[in-house]
């Protein structure tokens, strides 16, 4: 499996990072970068990944299942995750997920019919003191408001 | 930096935090940068964790465990190589400070990792930081090509004797991973499944060898140590207390954010004077005082100086000093519910208490939160949690069941109101789960 060259750098400094003989701790890095690149982890993917850290592909498996940012299908080009945990609850973030899967008409984890938006209800972002936060890929909004969101994703929609 | 300091401060860690180019090398160079290392290097590994004793200083992650004896612990006989692992997986709901340490001090954090390496005799290093952090992996691997530059990371540093490498390491999305022996497993490459213990991760920790595993925090208040002398620091907390911790407080304050202040600092002014009271003028119901796992505070409890010692005295924890601030109008009952929505999401599965146990508790908060519970769930949200309690191998299950308890016992009227309430029955499919 080939990767860009960017991506192939990455993969290999993190292969790099690890001493011999454990370079099973270099796959679920591994999967995130080249997720970047490939937007979901496919088989192929699985395998690439395996072979390179010299463990079986059901290991590499059992973590895909396991970490909620790996997804085996395709997410949107901007992968919109609002917080609703306790420090957004309490400051709207509820209002802001409600508002973005009507205006979508998506729902978690789902992709609009276009490809461009998927929405996520994430647990906490590490965003609480500057709550609600919506974070658009790896993007950080803070202090988000109805007004905000729509805007963000005027911005996305009006680009595409 | 997002929030304006305010005088009340005893900015130690946060002291750099909002100045030009705060991440870069020179910056922190320029301040009394990494001669906490040099210090150390003339110092023994027992002198270090001798000035870690005295200065008091506890964990910041959450268990709040003496960081000098957590040194101490370490085999410095045994063969096998020794690891330095930074806790970055910040994800207990209600913090948001290990975020600016790294973005705003980067090299702080590196320099205590390199005085944890002089002392244990190690020669690599991880900073497990949470996936969603991307632009904070991109800070970190930036100060550490700046550090290697400068030679305090690589080969012989600054002609010491002493080799270390360290590096960011990415997570995937999994609270779990913040716990320390599922971080373990998680930076082995495997699930974030928690590991019985004894032995403990300084005996045998990632790859089977001994480690020192700390959070953010922890590590980055190490270089102060040093430089001010273990006393000194203990002298800025109270007794048992050393030093200052970052409080990120959130919810209905006019003034929400990440304050550095001692240990000891009084709970009513930190809600009041340094963070501007509740906003609309409203009144204050009840307090998360450390990260959702934390049990809540009512009002008339949320008068305290908030120290280990004393939120124990309270029947609660300082855990990650993620401070919820909730105003007379908050649902209890909706927390209450979010909280176990959380828990349920985030167990990973591996000991049953847990994984049933919060799964249960979410159905049930659910079907009270809809208005269609019955008397008999009060008790039985009591009930489940408590069996929860000490069974199993790592605190996600106790972190689920003590906020709960809590809620209950504090809040009761709150609950037994709901059921009053008549609402239309929601076929949410889980409430044709019974349990009693």
């Amino acid at each position: 499996m080939t990767f860009t060259p960017a991506t192939e750098k990455i993969l290999q400094d993190i292969w790099s990072r690890y001493p011999e003989g454990r370079k099973r701790s270099a796959v679920i890095p591994m999967l995130v970068y080249a997720q970047d690149e490939l937007g979901h982890v496919s088989p192929e993917l699985v395998a690439e990944v395996a072979r390179r850290c010299e463990v079986s592909p059901l290991q590499v498996e059992e973590v895909v299942g396991y970490y909620s940012m790996l997804n085996r299908q395709p997410m949107g080009k901007h992968h919109v995750q609002i917080c609703t945990n306790i420090a957004c609850l309490l400051t709207g973030g509820e209002e802001l997920w409600h508002h973005a899967t009507k205006r979508l008409g998506i729902g978690h984890k789902q992709v609009t019919a276009d490809g461009l938006i998927s929405l996520e209800e994430v647990e906490c972002a590490g965003a609480c003191s500057w709550a609600p936060c919506v974070v658009d890929g790896f993007d950080y909004h803070h202090h988000v408001t109805i007004e905000k969101l729509d805007r963000l994703l005027d911005s996305i929609q009006k680009v595409q | 930096m997002f929030n304006e300091p305010h005088p009340d401060e005893v900015r130690i860690i946060s002291k750099r935090f909002g100045r030009p180019n705060s991440a870069s090398i020179g910056t922190y160079l320029a301040d009394e940068g990494y001669q906490a290392f040099l210090k150390s290097i003339e110092m023994t590994p027992g002198q270090i964790i001798d000035e870690l004793k005295l200065s008091n200083l506890r964990g910041r992650g959450g268990a709040g465990f003496p960081t000098g004896l957590k040194w101490s612990f370490i085999p410095r006989d045994n063969p096998k190589p020794k690891y330095v692992v930074v806790n970055a997986d910040e994800s207990e709901p209600g913090t948001c400070k290990d975020r600016l340490l790294m973005q705003n001090d980067p090299h702080q954090l590196i320099e205590g990792c390199l005085i944890a390496a002089r002392t244990i005799g190690c020669k690599l290093g991880y900073i497990y930081i949470r996936g969603e952090y991307r632009y904070l992996i991109e800070i970190m691997d930036k100060a550490l090509a700046e550090a290697y530059a400068h030679g305090f990371l690589g080969k012989n540093i600054k002609g010491s004797g002493l080799d270390f490498d360290l590096y960011t390491h990415t997570g995937a999305g999994a609270y779990e991973c913040g716990e320390e022996s599922a971080l373990l497993e998680s930076l082995e490459g495997k699930r974030g499944i928690p590991r019985i213990r004894p032995p403990f991760p300084a005996v045998s920790g990632l790859y089977a060898s001994p480690t020192v595993l700390s959070n953010v925090e922890t590590f980055a208040t190490v270089p102060a140590i040093l430089r001010m002398g273990g006393q000194a620091y203990a002298d800025i907390g109270t007794p048992k207390n050393g030093g200052t911790r970052m409080l990120c407080v959130s919810g209905h304050v006019n003034r929400p954010g990440v304050y550095e202040v001692p240990l000891g600092f009084s709970m009513q002014k930190m809600i009041y004077e340094v963070c501007g009271g509740i906003r609309n003028g409203k009144k204050l119901k009840a307090v998360i005082p450390g990260g959702s796992s934390s049990p809540v505070l009512k009002a008339d409890e949320c008068d305290f100086p908030m120290d280990y010692d004393n939120y124990a005295r309270m029947k609660t924890m300082a855990g990650s000093g993620g401070m919820m601030v909730m105003d007379e109008d908050t649902d209890i009952v909706k927390v209450a519910l979010r909280t176990m929505r959380f828990y349920a999401h985030e167990s990973c599965g591996w000991c049953i208490p847990c994984r049933e146990g919060t799964t249960w508790l979410r159905k049930i908060l659910t079907r009270m939160d809809e208005g269609t519970g019955r008397r008999a769930d009060i008790d039985l949200i009591s009930e489940l949690s408590k069996n929860m309690l000490g069974r199993t191998f790592c605190p996600l299950g106790d972190a689920a069941a003590m906020p709960t308890i809590a809620f209950v016992e504090k809040f009761r009227e709150e609950f037994e109101d709901r059921l009053r309430e008549t609402v239309v029955p929601v076929t949410s499919p889980d409430q044709l789960i019974a349990i009693s």
